[in-house]
C-alpha cells in the first residue's frame, strides 16, 4: 500500500546498480536489502563486497519490513521555502533481522508527540517522484508498548 | 609511524582572516589574508614557505592550486583533500610531509565563502553545512538522508542525541551549558559572531530545529579563512613564536563509518580517534589545560568529552550540570574563543589558532590562567574525527 507524496522538502536520490532495488521494491510492497550470498549478512547501504567475509556473492533480499524505533527526531525547521511548516519526524528504526540493520525514515500513521524509542513499526511505502520510500508507522497489533533495543 | 615522530612536527604561527556570516568576498581574498596572517605570525616570508596543504570540501573553498598562484609559492609538497579524518586532516598531513622530509614549513589553510554563497542561495538552495547548491537527485551519504526530509547533518546529530537523553538522562540543560559557557567566553572575544550573554531561559525556550537542538545547539555559517604553518620542530631557530608540538595525533576509526549503522547510537566514530590519542603520549586527560572541542552541533562536543576519557560514557551530562567545569576557570576549560556555536563556522579550523594562542599566552580576558601547557584539538562529527595533543615546554 502506498501514500501521497507529503509537504517534507524531499529530494529524490540518484538511482544506481547498487541502490535500484531498495528505492523500487516498494511498488510490489518489498522491502529490499542488500544481502552477502555467503554467509547471509545484512548490508545496509548496498555493497559490491560483504564487509564481513568479502564476497562478492551479494544482492538484494526481502525483510519483513517489521522494526523498532532506535531512535528519532521532531524536525520543525523549513528547510526549504516550498515546504510545509508542520513539524515531522525523522527517524533511525532497526530492523527486526540484526540489530545494526537500520535505515534513516520518516515515522508516519501517528502524532509526532507520539512516537517513542523501543516503538514497534513497520514499513508502508510512500511514490515520491520515480521511487518508493520505505516509511514506518506504528505496528499494529502493539500488546505491550516499548521495549527496549541493543 | 613511531609515536614520537608526531613530534618532529610542530606549529610556528597561526592567522585567521575577517571572519562574517556574509562579507560577500571572495574565497581567495580571504584565503590570502588568512595566509599572509599566519606566515607573517610565524616570522617567515612567503619565500620560505615550501608546502601547502588545505581542506577543500566544496566550490566554496580554495585549494593549493589556486592558494600556490595567488601568493607564489614554490612548493615541494602540497595536498589538497575533501574526505579525512575531520576536516583537520589537512593539518595531520603536513605533519607527516614535515616528519618525512618533504618540505619545511607547510601553510596549511582553510577558506570558504560559505556564508556568502549560502546566504545567496537562499533557504533551501544549498546543502546544509556547505557551500554546494543543492542538486536535483542527491547522492553519497545524503542520499539516505534528503529523501526523507533530513537535509542536514543537524537532523541526525540530533537523533544522536536524542539516544543519549533516553539512554542516560541526559538533560537540555545539561547540554546546553555547552552553548551557554561558549557564549561566556565569546563576550571576551572581540571577533566572535555573537556577543551577548546567553541565559538558560533564552536556550530553553528559543525555537526548536530539529528536537533536542535549539537555534543555540547549532553554528551558524561564515565566509573565513584560518590558516597554520607547520614546521619541521629542527627548523624554528629565529622564529617568532615558541613552537607547538604535536605530542599525539590520532586519526583512528575502527567501527563502521555509517551514519545510521554505527554501533553506538549514543556515540560517533570520534569514540574510537578520542581513545587512541592516549597510546601515542604518556599524557593522561587530567594533564589537558584547555580543550579546544569541535561544536558544529552541541551535541558532539558532548560526545568527544566522553571520547576523550574526560569522563565516563553516558557522564557526559552530569560532567557539564551547572557548566563551571568547563568554564574559562573550571577545571576544564573549553572552547575560549566562544566556540563555532558563537565565534561561527570554521568546520574545525578555529580550534587550532585558538589552542596555539592560549599556550602563547595571548588571550588576553579570555586567557586561561596558570600558564597552561597542554592543549587538546578534536573536530569532526558524524562519521569522521581526528584528534591532537599540542604542548609547550
Amino acid at each position: 500500500m502506498t501514500v501521497e507524496v507529503d509537504q517534507i522538502y524531499r529530494i529524490p536520490p540518484l538511482l544506481t546498480d547498487l541502490n535500484r532495488e531498495f528505492w523500487i521494491g516498494g511498488e510490489v510492497g518489498e522491502l529490499r536489502i542488500w544481502r552477502c550470498r555467503t554467509c547471509d549478512e545484512w548490508l545496509h547501504p548496498p555493497s559490491p563486497v560483504c564487509r564481513k567475509c568479502h564476497s562478492t556473492d551479494v544482492g538484494f533480499d526481502v525483510a519483513s519490513g517489521r522494526a523498532t524505533v532506535s531512535t528519532f527526531s521532531i524536525n520543525h525547521y523549513q528547510w526549504s521555502a516550498q515546504a510545509g511548516r508542520d513539524p515531522y519526524v525523522i527517524a533511525i528504526v532497526e530492523l527486526e533481522e540484526d540489530p545494526g540493520l537500520r535505515l534513516i525514515t520518516n515515522i508516519v500513521g501517528c502524532g509526532v508527540g507520539e512516537v517513542r524509542i523501543g516503538q514497534r513499526v513497520q514499513v508502508i511505502f510512500r511514490s515520491f517522484d520515480d521511487v518508493w520510500l520505505p516509511l514506518f508507522e506504528p505496528a499494529s497489533n502493539e500488546t505491550d508498548g516499548t521495549h527496549d533495543v541493543q | 609511524m613511531n609515536p614520537s615522530d608526531a613530534h618532529a612536527a610542530c606549529i610556528t604561527g597561526v592567522g585567521v582572516s575577517e571572519v562574517g556570516r556574509n562579507l560577500g568576498r571572495e574565497p581567495i581574498s580571504l584565503a590570502a589574508e588568512g595566509c599572509l596572517r599566519a606566515i607573517a605570525d610565524a616570522g617567515l616570508t612567503p619565500d620560505d614557505i615550501d608546502g601547502i596543504a588545505a581542506f577543500v570540501p566544496d566550490q566554496g573553498s580554495v585549494g593549493p592550486n589556486e592558494l600556490q598562484e595567488a601568493l607564489g609559492l614554490e612548493v615541494d609538497w602540497y595536498q589538497g583533500f575533501l574526505e579525512g579524518p575531520s576536516q583537520l586532516g589537512a593539518i595531520w598531513s603536513a605533519c607527516m610531509a614535515v616528519a618525512t622530509g618533504q618540505a619545511t614549513h607547510v601553510l596549511a589553510f582553510h577558506s570558504s565563502s560559505e556564508g556568502t554563497v549560502r546566504a545567496r542561495l537562499g533557504k533551501g538552495g544549498s546543502l546544509p553545512g556547505t557551500a554546494r547548491e543543492t542538486p536535483q537527485r542527491v547522492t553519497g551519504e545524503r542520499g539516505w538522508w534528503m529523501p526523507f526530509g533530513a537535509p542536514s547533518a543537524a537532523n541526525i546529530i540530533a537523533m544522536y542525541a536524542q539516544r543519549h537523553f533516553h539512554e542516560f538522562g541526559t538533560t537540555r540543560e545539561q547540554m546546553g551549558q555547552i552553548a551557554l559557557i561558549a557564549r561566556e567566553n565569546a563576550t571576551m572575544n572581540p571577533l566572535a559572531i555573537y556577543r551577548t550573554p546567553l541565559t538558560m531561559e533564552e536556550y530553553l525556550s528559543s525555537r526548536m530545529i530539529s528536537e533536542p537542538f535549539c537555534l543555540y545547539d547549532c553554528d551558524v555559517p561564515t565566509d573565513f579563512c584560518a590558516a597554520v604553518i607547520i614546521s619541521r620542530t629542527d627548523s624554528v631557530y629565529g622564529l617568532r613564536r615558541t613552537p607547538v608540538t604535536f605530542e599525539a595525533i590520532s586519526s583512528t576509526r575502527r567501527s563502521r563509518p555509517s551514519w545510521e549503522g554505527f554501533d553506538d547510537l549514543t556515540t560517533m566514530p570520534l569514540r574510537d580517534a578520542g581513545a587512541a590519542l592516549w597510546q601515542r603520549t604518556s599524557l593522561r586527560p587530567s594533564d589537558v589545560d584547555v580543550a579546544q572541542i569541535y561544536d558544529g552541533f552541541s551535541y558532539i562536543a558532548l560526545a568527544w568529552l566522553e571520547a576523550l576519557g574526560f569522563c565516563g560514557r553516558g557522564e557526559g551530562g552530569p560532567f557539564l550540570e551547572g557548566g563551571r567545569r568547563i568554564a574559562l576557570d573550571g577545571e576544564l576549560p573549553m572552547n575560549t574563543q566562544g566556540g563555532q556555536l558563537s565565534a561561527g563556522r570554521m568546520h574545525g579550523w578555529g580550534l587550532i589558532p585558538e589552542a596555539c594562542r592560549q599556550l602563547w599566552g595571548e588571550c588576553e580576558s579570555r586567557q586561561v590562567a596558570g600558564d597552561p601547557r597542554v592543549a587538546v584539538v578534536a573536530s569532526g562529527g558524524g562519521i569522521v574525527a581526528g584528534a591532537a595533543l599540542l604542548t609547550v615546554d
